[in-house]
C-alpha cells in the first residue's frame, strides 16, 4: 500500500487531505484506552532492557562469586545474588532478551503455520478442511503443556526445541480463528467482486482474505506472546527448556526454588519478571481487541 | 443485429439434499452487440443463477452447469477453462452487484483496488495505471477523483461506490456488463443519476447490458428489449415497448398490474395471488399454472413452450397458441 500511495503524490499531485485508514482508526482508538498504553509501556520497556543488557548492567550475567552468594539485595547487587554468587539484576535483564525471543518467534512461528493452514481449509473446504481441522482438534485434544512436554522429550531439551514446541502446540489457536474469519468473509461480495474481475484464488486469497483477517490475528498474536513467554517459563522451569547457566526467568526460579524461605529475593525478581512482561502483553492485547473490533466502533 | 452473447437451453441445477433444485432449467436469452437487455422476476425465478451461470461462478457443489451453451463471441463459456474464464472476466465480461456498500474491499484504498483490477487485465506500470484509474472515476462523475483515489471505500456514500464500483467494471473495457440489480440498494435520486450514467457509458463505449432487477421502471428506462423468467424459465421475451403495450403472458400481466400509477387512486395495489413455488415443489404443467387467474385445466398437466407472436415477441402460454390475443377483454370473455 506504501508505495502506491507514493505513486499517487507523484502522478496525481501533492494535494492530500486528512487520510483516514483502517489502522490509523484503530491507533486513535488505541490511543484512548489508559490500560492498553500502560501495557504497551512495559512491552517497550522489555524490549529496551533486553536490547540494552550489556549498557544497563558492567557484569557478567555467569559470572559467579561463590564468596557473595546468596547475598540480599544491597547498592552492589540490586536484586541481591544466587546461590552461585550470581547477580540476579543482571540475569534478569539478560533474561529479558531469552523470554522476549522465545515468545516472539514461537508466536511468529504459529502464526505463519496456523495462519496458512486456516486459510487453506476455509477456502477450500470440503476434504482438506477436514483434515486440517481434524489436525487442530487432536492437538487441542492434548493437554497443551503436556504437548509441549513431549515434543520438547522426542527434539531433546534446549531452548530452541522449546521455543518449536511452543510453537506447535499455539498452531491450532491461529487456525481456527483465521478458518473461521475465512468462512466469513468468503462469502463478502467484494469477494464475488474480485472472482467476477478475473483475479486467480491465490490472489484472492493473499490480497483480499488474508488482509481482512489481520485484525483478529494481531489481537491473538499480542496475547499469545504473553502465553508463550510464560509456557517457556515453565519449561524452563521444569528443565526441558532453558540450560544451565543461560537466565531465563523459569529456570531461574526452578534453581533458586529451595532457597525460597531464606533467599526470597532469587525466586522474586524473575517472577516479578515474568508477571509484569505477561501483565504488559495482556493489557495491550485486550487494548488492541478493543480497538481492532468492528463491532466496538461507535 | 450481431449477437454477442447467445444463451441456448441453459440449464443450471442445484444438487441438494432434498433432490435436485432447477434454478435455471432451460433459457434462451440472446444479447446483441450494444443492446441492453433487461432480465425480469420475483425472487428466487433463477435471474441471479443465470448470470452467475454467464460468469462460470455457480458455486459447485452444490450447483452446475448441466445443459446449454453459453456463446460469448465465438466461445462457448461452458467449455472454457477456469484460466481461460478469468481472462474472461472483467476483461469481456464484467458484472456490478446489488450492495456497493459490501462490494469494495474495506482494507485497501479506491485506487489501489481498481489500480489492482487494471493491471489483471492490461500490460500497464503503477504509474499508468492510477492515471487510468483517476480517468475512470472522472469518466463517473466522481468529484476530486485525484484524492478519492487516496480513500478507503467507508469514507464514500452509496452512490459513491456504486459510481466506484461501475468504474471498476468498465476499467477494461467489457463488451458485456452485467449489472445485478445495481440500483436497489441506493435511493431513488442516486438511481435516476446511476442510470443515467449507465446509459452514458453504454454511449461512450458501446457495452452491452444485461440488466438484471424486478424493477420494470427500470427496464423501461433503460432497456431494448426484456426476458421475463419464472421458475427458471423464460415466460415472455419482447422488445420493450410491446412488452409495456402488449404484455401476452399472464405473469409479466400481473407485473404490470402490481406497479401503481400515477394518475389511479387506489387503496391497494393490485398483486399477483400466491408465492413463487418453492423450485422442490414445482408444479406439473405450467409452473405459473397455480397463480394464473386464466389458467385453464390444460395448464395443470402439460407445460407449454415458448411460443413465437411475432415481432420478436415470444410467450410461454397455452392462450397464445390457441390464438387469443391478449387484451383484458377477450380472456375475460374466454374465461367467464
Amino acid at each position: 500500500m506504501q508505495s502506491t500511495a507514493q505513486v499517487n503524490t507523484q502522478a496525481a499531485g501533492p494535494v492530500r487531505t486528512r487520510q483516514s485508514s483502517p489502522w490509523r482508526d484503530a491507533w486513535y482508538r488505541l490511543k484512548k484506552q489508559k490500560t492498553a498504553l500502560i501495557g504497551l509501556f512495559v512491552i517497550i520497556f522489555f524490549i529496551v532492557v533486553g536490547l540494552l543488557a550489556p549498557v544497563i548492567t558492567s557484569q557478567p550475567w555467569d559470572g559467579q562469586n561463590l564468596a557473595d552468594k546468596l547475598k540480599p539485595p544491597s547498592a552492589q547487587h540490586w536484586f541481591g545474588t544466587d546461590d552461585l554468587g550470581r547477580d540476579i539484576f543482571t540475569r534478569v535483564i539478560y533474561g529479558a532478551r531469552i523470554s522476549l525471543w522465545v515468545g516472539f518467534f514461537s508466536v511468529v512461528g504459529s502464526i505463519v503455520i496456523g495462519t496458512s493452514m486456516g486459510l487453506v481449509a476455509g477456502y477450500y473446504g470440503r476434504w482438506v478442511d477436514t483434515i486440517i481441522s481434524r489436525l487442530f482438534d487432536i492437538i487441542l485434544a492434548f493437554p497443551s503443556i503436556l504437548l509441549a512436554i513431549a515434543i520438547v522429550t522426542i527434539l531433546g531439551p534446549g531452548l530452541s526445541n522449546a521455543l518449536i514446541a511452543i510453537a506447535v502446540i499455539n498452531v491450532p489457536t491461529y487456525g481456527r480463528l483465521v478458518r473461521s474469519r475465512v468462512l466469513s468473509i468468503k462469502e463478502e461480495e467484494y469477494v464475488t467482486a474480485a472472482k467476477v474481475l478475473g483475479m486467480s484464488h491465490a490472489r484472492i486469497l493473499f490480497s483480499h482474505i488474508l488482509p481482512n483477517s489481520m485484525a483478529p490475528i494481531i489481537v491473538q498474536g499480542t496475547l499469545g506472546v504473553a502465553t508463550a513467554v510464560l509456557e517457556a517459563a515453565a519449561l524452563g522451569f521444569l528443565g526441558l527448556g532453558a540450560q544451565a547457566p543461560q537466565p531465563e526467568w523459569g529456570k531461574m526460579i526452578a534453581d533458586s526454588r529451595q532457597y525460597i524461605t531464606a533467599a526470597y529475593w532469587t525466586v522474586l525478581f524473575p517472577g516479578l519478571a515474568i508477571m509484569l512482561t505477561v501483565l504488559g502483553f495482556n493489557l495491550f492485547g485486550d487494548g488492541l481487541r478493543d480497538a481492532l473490533d468492528p463491532k466496538m466502533k461507535q | 443485429m450481431k449477437p454477442l452473447l447467445n444463451i441456448s437451453g441453459l440449464k443450471t441445477h442445484f444438487f441438494t439434499a432434498e433432490g435436485v433444485v432447477r434454478s435455471v432449467d432451460g433459457v434462451d436469452i440472446m444479447i446483441g452487440e450494444g443492446e441492453t437487455v433487461g432480465l425480469v422476476g420475483e425472487s428466487g425465478c433463477g435471474k441471479s443463477v443465470t448470470s452467475l451461470s454467464i460468469m462460470r461462478l455457480v458455486p459447485w457443489p452444490p450447483g452446475k452447469i448441466v445443459e446449454g451453451s453459453i456463446m460469448f463471441q465465438d466461445k462457448d463459456i461452458v467449455c472454457l477453462s477456469e484460466a481461460e474464464m478469468r481472462d474472461i472476466r472483467g476483461n469481456d465480461i464484467a458484472m456490478i452487484f446489488q450492495d456497493p456498500m459490501t462490494s469494495l474491499n474495506p482494507v485497501f484504498t479506491i485506487g489501489d483496488q481498481i489500480v489492482e483490477t487494471i493491471r489483471l487485465h492490461m500490460k500497464l506500470n503503477k504509474k499508468k495505471a492510477l492515471s487510468r484509474a483517476v480517468d475512470l472515476l472522472k469518466q463517473v462523475g466522481i468529484p476530486r477523483a485525484e484524492q478519492i483515489v487516496n480513500e478507503y471505500p467507508h469514507r464514500l456514500s452509496g452512490g459513491m461506490r456504486q459510481r466506484v464500483v461501475i468504474a471498476m467494471a468498465m476499467a477494461c473495457n467489457p463488451k458485456l456488463l452485467i449489472a445485478d440489480e445495481p440500483t436497489t440498494a441506493l435511493d431513488v435520486t442516486i438511481q435516476a443519476q446511476i442510470l443515467d450514467l449507465m446509459r452514458k457509458l453504454k454511449k461512450d463505449n458501446g457495452t452491452s447490458i444485461l440488466m438484471i432487477t424486478h424493477d420494470l421502471g427500470v427496464v423501461a428506462e433503460m432497456c431494448d428489449r426484456v426476458v421475463v423468467m419464472y421458475g427458471g424459465k423464460v415466460v415472455e421475451e419482447a422488445d420493450v415497448n410491446t412488452l409495456f403495450t402488449a404484455p401476452s403472458h399472464p405473469y409479466t400481466k400481473g407485473l404490470l398490474q402490481s406497479i401503481p400509477s400515477i394518475d389511479q387512486e387506489k387503496e391497494w395495489l393490485d398483486s399477483i395471488p400466491g408465492n413463487v413455488p418453492i423450485p422442490s415443489e414445482m408444479p406439473e404443467g405450467c409452473k405459473f399454472a397455480p397463480r394464473c387467474i386464466y389458467a385453464m385445466e390444460r395448464c395443470q398437466t402439460e407445460e407449454p413452450t415458448l411460443y413465437e407472436i411475432g415481432n420478436g415477441q415470444k410467450s410461454r402460454c397455452f392462450l397464445v397458441e390457441e390464438g387469443a390475443r391478449y387484451d383484458g377483454n377477450t380472456i375475460e370473455s374466454k374465461t367467464s
